[in-house]
């Protein structure tokens, strides 16, 4: 018998279905008001970043996929209105082995590309073998995303076959990954870097300009594989790097949204001058910051002196302020607060760093740092200079560590020399993030996995231990076994106090209620191809 | 006057010689590095051998004279090569930019001439009066509002009264006039404010200065209407330290207007310094670099020409 989409989910998306903690947009709402859908016209909206270039498979900021998703496909995607539910993209329909060591996708027939070539199989071949392993020059970012992926075949044009090396019981979602968008073969043939320069895809828009610091254009794809699709003549997506720049521009009507979030602040400062013209849209975030140690480094290559840092955090007390001026909100572990697999607060508590008692964790964390002969550490610490919320984060751990007497420089840079600077480990203690796109721990977890394993792991941390439970747990297709052992992964890495969450993002976003059809989820990386998306105008 | 134009052009040259050796030198001291960022500054790992690679082929890896001189050669054939992080021309990706901030810079300069001229001259011809203490205050608020708080008030202004903002794309202005008018009248104004201030404060500085001397009297004892004298004798003298003043703060418009370009969400040449500046786009700073410099160094001289046209004493004939 084999498996379909719906039994293979039972123990991984399905689990998640029951729990989307936090995410408020009632479908039942929209789909009883829905009106009748209007094609035509161009949509612009801002992107609050520019694109550092055009290939997803090596990015990890949104700005890429806010600029590219609407000119690429993936075999699978999240559908929006059923999160976390998967749909096909290319694939018209997929089957998985009962064992799970195999994937078999069969794909649209007469998918154009938008140089008018036409998609097979080598295509999606290709693709994955340049994101499991990346020719060189070529920076695959998610590679250990596909390390359980044995080969890759292609029996006809139209059907692509994924053996598995070993069982992996989120490799479905991870097909649906947004970062993961077909290429051509040819291209990649030709110059595996090209993605970088060029788009070619096959999304609901083709590529028009993009004119530097300005903005990127589409137009509709009249190709596009999906008949009727997409309902938008065009699409601007305009680079506004300055907060008020962007506000202005919606309130302005110069364009209908803003799709990764704003602050509570700003969502106020909209709807006070906005009224009912705004529609507001609120969730929690897949995506949170976390407090980095470089063990390279002395002294945080002693325990003791991470783990008195993090228990000299009050993140109960912290929430409450952070979340009424930043976008940060929800204390949690490594998984998002609210989903199925996180860990409940009064487990949470017991965990270093998380306690409700302040005062006494401190006194703890002071006598850490005594032993460790610390008790005048000073150090930098290396954040990014975005406001929203990297820098009141960053002014509140400066604040709750010289609380323990600890001296605290606080360093901001460009988002490129911020990322460069730990991905080559010249940081001490540092703000990174974790940017996800679905709550499946095999995509969570990866981040504290050993760095010679994940190398997004800045703590630069090798640990057997934690490797071992997260094999155990991608293994594991018993959703209470899974939790069990996410909870000792948890707690291990808490211990060991390598980096850990601070606080969890909360999403706000933004948008005309003249703008249709676009879908409100946990992570700002879904649902940007706009293909169904329209004016109501 | 030929011969000393023709020795002024000359005198370029070692200028803005001097001018390409510090940028290319500093700019190789300071820290950083742009292959780091750009291969691993977007979340990616890569191994250090790529980082080789990357550099080899940016041409990073050769000696720093080597690498100078290759850099010269190009710049007298007018080949400013390409930039490091986009590989697009460097000439290219400035001149994207340069139209914008070249017209935000002569819209700034006509409104704030405009307007100065008659409230310096009004200010002192009228010394002590009402006329004088508005032109103070404005003046005195000119030069105390910063450019880009003045253009954020504008930006609210126009939401709050009309519900309405200028594009925030640009439009190049044989394109479409009336877009790009649109557009770029509001920065044009608030930058155009406080360069208003700047040069109607020297001018009136300068005209009383002026009012003073004997020449003055002179014309007046021999009973040239008073107008002549304002217009033929005292403004003509007094423009010449305004003059000045406004050919570099027309020069400094072209890539200093970095918070006001975000505020008006303009792309202008500003911004992409400091977004070359934030990645270590050697190639692109130093092309942009070049280009303010040369900027200067041709204000400069069209300045001093100008002086001898105001000023009959300098033709420049030694």
């Amino acid at each position: 018998m084999k498996i379909t989409r719906r039994t293979a989910l039972q123990g991984t998306a399905g689990a998640l279905a029951l729990g989307l903690g936090g995410f408020n947009f009632d479908f039942t709402r929209a789909a009883a008001q829905a009106p009748a859908v209007k094609r035509g016209g161009n949509l612009n909206f801002a992107i609050s970043a520019e694109a550092p270039h055009y290939d997803p498979h090596a990015s990890d900021t949104y700005a890429t996929l806010h600029f590219a998703a609407p000119f690429y496909s993936t075999l699978l995607r999240f559908n929006l209105s059923k999160f976390p539910a998967l749909e096909g993209d290319l694939a018209q329909s997929w089957t998985v082995a009962p064992d799970l060591m195999s994937y078999t996708f069969k794909l649209h027939p007469n998918v154009k590309f938008a140089d008018g070539s036409t998609l097979t199989s080598a295509d999606v071949k290709a693709t994955y073998d340049r994101l499991g392993n990346p020719p060189q020059g070529v920076v695959s970012t998610r590679k250990a995303t596909f390390a359980d992926i044995g080969s890759i075949e292609t029996p006809d044009p139209l059907t692509v076959v994924f053996k598995m090396k070993a069982v992996n019981a989120a490799m479905l979602e991870h097909f649906a990954s947004p970062w993961n968008v077909i290429y051509t073969a040819k291209d990649l043939a030709e110059n595996p870097a090209l993605p970088r320069t060029k788009i070619n895809g096959t999304g609901p828009f083709v590529f028009v300009e993009h004119v530097k610091g300005s903005h990127v254009a589409g137009k509709k794809n009249d190709n596009y594989f999906k008949k009727g699709f997409p309902y938008l003549d065009g699409f601007k997506g305009i680079f506004t790097l300055q907060a008020a720049a962007m506000l202005n521009a919606v309130q302005g009507g110069q364009v209908l949204g803003e799709f990764r979030g704003v602050s509570p602040a700003e969502r106020d400062r909209l709807v006070q001058t906005m009224g009912d013209k705004i529609r507001i849209e609120e969730s929690s975030w897949t995506l949170n910051l976390l407090v980095c140690f470089n063990v390279d480094k002395k002294p945080f290559d002693d325990v003791r002196v991470r783990k008195a840092l993090l228990m000299a955090i009050d993140r109960w007390g912290g929430s409450q302020g952070l979340a009424k001026i930043s976008t940060l909100r929800s204390v949690g572990g490594v998984v998002r607060p609210g989903s199925p697999y996180a860990t409940p607060e009064a487990e949470l508590v017991k965990l270093p760093g998380f306690s409700k008692d302040i005062k006494k964790s401190r006194e703890e964390a002071r006598k850490l740092l005594k032993e460790a002969g610390q008790e005048n550490l000073s150090f930098v610490l290396w954040n990014r200079n975005l406001a929203m919320p990297y820098t009141p984060a960053g002014i509140f751990l400066v604040d709750q560590w010289r609380q323990i007497g600890v001296t605290v420089e606080h360093k901001q840079s460009d988002t490129g020399p911020y990322l460069a600077t730990m991905n080559a480990g010249n940081h001490d203690v540092a703000i990174d993030f974790s940017n996800l796109f679905m709550d499946d721990t095999s995509l969570g977890l990866a981040k504290y996995l050993s760095v010679t394993r994940s190398p997004e792991n800045r703590s630069r941390s090798k640990d057997e231990a934690l490797d071992k439970l997260y094999d155990d747990h991608m293994r594991e297709r018993d959703p209470e076994k899974r939790k069990a052992i996410i909870r000792t992964f948890e707690k291990r890495l808490f211990e060991q106090a390598y980096q850990q969450p601070l606080l969890w993002w909360h999403r706000i976003v933004p948008t005309h209620k003249t703008l249709m059809g676009w879908k409100m989820s946990p992570s700002h990386n879904l649902g940007q191809q706009l293909e169904d998306v329209w004016i109501n105008a | 006057m030929l011969r000393y134009t023709v020795n002024r052009v000359l005198l370029m040259i070692p200028t803005l010689l001097g001018v390409a050796v510090l940028v290319f030198f500093l700019l190789r001291v300071v820290p950083g590095d742009i292959v780091e960022i750009k291969l691993r500054g977007d979340g990616g790992s890569v191994t250090q051998e790529t980082i080789d690679m990357e550099r080899k082929r940016l041409g990073l890896d050769r000696p720093l004279l080597t690498q100078f001189g290759g850099w010269m050669v190009g710049m007298a054939t007018l080949d400013f090569g390409n930039s490091m992080w986009t590989e697009r021309p460097v000439v290219t990706e400035i001149a994207g930019r340069l139209e914008l901030s070249l017209q935000v810079a002569i819209m700034a300069t006509v409104v704030a001439v405009l307007l100065a001229i008659p409230m310096g001259t009004m200010a002192a011809l009228f010394r002590d009066s009402w006329i004088d203490y508005t032109v103070r205050i404005l003046t005195i608020g000119g030069l105390s509002i910063p450019s880009f708080w003045f253009g954020m008030l504008i930006m609210l202004t126009l939401l709050a009264l009309f519900n309405w903002l200028p594009p925030i794309t640009f439009t190049p202005i044989y394109v479409d006039p009336i877009a790009n008018l649109t557009q770029l009248i509001w920065p044009a104004l608030a930058v155009g404010y406080r360069y208003c201030a700047v040069v109607a404060r020297m001018i009136r500085s300068s005209l009383l200065e002026v009012m003073n001397e004997d020449y003055i009297r002179t014309a007046r004892a021999k009973g040239v209407y008073e107008r002549l004298v304002i217009a033929r004798h005292a403004l003509r003298n007094a423009l010449l330290p305004a003059i000045t003043v406004i050919g570099l703060e027309f020069t400094f418009l072209i890539g200093g207007l970095v918070v006001t370009e975000q505020v008006f969400n303009l792309n202008g040449i500003g911004q992409l310094f400091v977004q070359s500046v934030s990645r270590n786009d050697f190639t692109l700073i130093q092309g942009m670099v070049m280009l303010i410099a040369a900027f200067y160094v041709f204000v400069n001289l069209a300045i001093d020409l100008l002086y001898a046209v105001f000023d009959p004493r300098i033709r420049y004939n030694a």
